[in-house]
């Protein structure tokens, strides 16, 4: 099976991507969203509240287990996916578009260096 | 211990299956999506692959004894062709293992033990029979077999064109596989090959379960068009009915149980001789501490198996089975509560990530 990886963002070891053009925003993979299978619920931070790079932001549940969210860059959290309250399955449907997770302003652009590009990400999951 | 695979692995493989270990068998666990699989079975109809079950077969004189002395239920109430949900008890009445029996012609039984169960429960049958001087032989057939459980409301529909010809009605009084009685089984044809098919499973749906020889296993798993299902869509279908899930929601070591704090007192017939009969009287008459339940969480979250469960910010209980029920939409769980709890409406909560979840007892099934 193979997986979507656009190369407009750079990728975390645990699978989550940011966006490298403004506003940055913030998802898991299509690799990610397969293996958890069916999302029921995603537990985000709220906007003002800061995420440090690699560090837990928050939680997503699928129907089999839950995982651990990881910021791939640190900043304050411009933005939340309220839609994702109602329709958590927009994280399968749509990793990479209506399933985004948070908009966050970035405190250090330099962290951007740390993450995969999309060949480097598409390496990992092969 | 080598990891056991299905006959029918390198189907499901090609079918782009996902796989997970259970009881030490590499068992499909998705084939499209949990939800999909979920919503198939309760709407239409989906196959699911459980040849990770064991086959054990007990014949002989003493076969009807022997079956009697190791299993909670009445076996001599059984005529041929029923089959019979019974728990596997120790001498303290805790349950080892939960089982299906089937009555065959002659003096012959099937049964038919958990995943990884299946070595233990012959070894117990073994000792048995040879502590106690029974003429019985007991047949580990585990490998031989493939068993597959077709359910939901289109699967009588589907096993009346699979099924080609009831050889033998055994329950079956026509030979229609639709008027097979539940808990009745019967020998049939199927995509030419000799099988075994109940009118039972693990849903709460309608349907059959189908045992036939390994080597017939593809040919029997296509003879029915339908959603196929892992065991992902198996273990929410059973949530949502309250089902047991051997070595979940009990365990003899982890969480040991009687049948009668399992919620599966209806399986224990205290007028046979058993393994365990005389512990599991004495609990009757004194009454269980705690009781298996259901929950109904009313906030956000979901309960996961060993989550704590509290009322009034003390901890009571631990959650052994939860998730998202894909037909409600909400999060449901299974666990045991102090008896006085245990009651439909109370309030309790399901401690989720440090955060306590507002959650109602609620007794199973979810779903009617």
């Amino acid at each position: 099976m193979s997986f979507d990886v656009p190369d407009d963002r750079n990728y975390l070891a645990s699978h989550e991507w940011a966006t490298t053009d403004e506003p940055i925003r913030i998802g898991i993979s299509d690799f990610a969203q397969d293996e958890l299978g069916d999302v029921v619920f995603v537990e985000l931070p709220d906007e003002g509240d800061t995420i440090a790079h690699d560090e837990p932001f928050g939680v997503v549940e699928s129907i089999k287990a839950v995982s651990d969210l990881h910021a791939p860059i640190s900043g304050e959290v411009v933005t939340v996916n309220e839609a994702l309250h109602d329709q958590p399955e927009l994280v399968n449907e749509a990793p990479y578009g209506d399933g985004w997770l948070l908009e966050v302003e970035p405190s250090d652009e330099s962290e951007f260096e740390e993450l995969m590009d999309a060949d480097e990400y598409e390496d990992q999951i092969a | 211990m080598a990891t056991r695979r299905p006959p029918l692995y390198g189907v499901h493989e090609d079918r782009g299956a996902g796989f997970t270990d259970f009881g030490g068998w590499e068992m499909p666990v998705e084939f499209d999506s949990i939800r999909a699989e979920h919503t198939a079975v309760r709407e239409a109809a989906g196959i699911f692959d459980v040849s990770h079950m064991g086959e054990i077969r007990v014949e002989g004189p003493d076969a009807e004894t022997l079956m009697q002395r190791l299993t909670t239920n009445d076996v001599s109430s059984m005529d041929v062709g029923d089959a019979q949900y019974s728990c596997i008890t120790d001498e303290d009445g805790i349950i080892q293992d939960d089982t299906m029996t089937y009555r065959l012609p002659g003096d012959e039984y099937l049964f038919v033990p958990n995943a990884g169960h299946d070595e233990a429960a012959e070894q117990r049958w073994v000792d048995y029979r040879d502590a106690n001087d029974l003429d019985a032989t007991v047949s580990n057939e585990t490998a031989e077999w493939a068993m597959f459980a077709v359910q939901g409301p289109e699967a009588m529909g589907l096993a009346a064109d699979a099924v080609e010809d009831i050889d033998a009605p055994l329950g079956a009084e026509s030979d229609d596989i639709r008027d097979l009685s539940r808990f009745s089984a019967t020998e049939a044809t199927v995509a030419g090959a000799d099988c075994l098919v109940a009118r039972t499973g693990y849903t709460g749906e309608d349907g059959v379960e189908i045992l036939c020889d390994a080597d017939d296993a593809e040919a029997v798993w296509a003879a029915f068009d339908c959603q196929p299902c892992g065991l992902g869509s198996r273990d929410t279908l059973r949530m949502e009915q309250g089902l047991l899930l051997s070595g979940q929601d009990f365990h003899p070591e982890e969480n040991p149980r009687t049948p009668f704090e399992a919620g599966v007192g209806f399986t224990v017939d205290l007028d046979t001789e058993f393994v365990g009969r005389d512990a599991l009287a004495a609990q009757k008459e004194a009454g269980v501490e705690e009781t298996f339940t259901g929950l109904v969480l009313q906030e956000r979250g979901v309960a996961r198996h060993g989550y704590d469960i509290t009322h009034d910010g003390e901890t009571v209980g631990e959650v052994t089975s939860g998730t998202m029920s894909p037909t409600l939409g909400d999060p449901i769980a299974l666990g045991y509560l102090p008896t006085d709890l245990a009651e439909d409406g109370t309030e309790v909560a399901v401690v989720v990530r440090g955060t306590e979840k507002r959650a109602e007892v609620t007794t199973p099934p979810f779903i009617q």
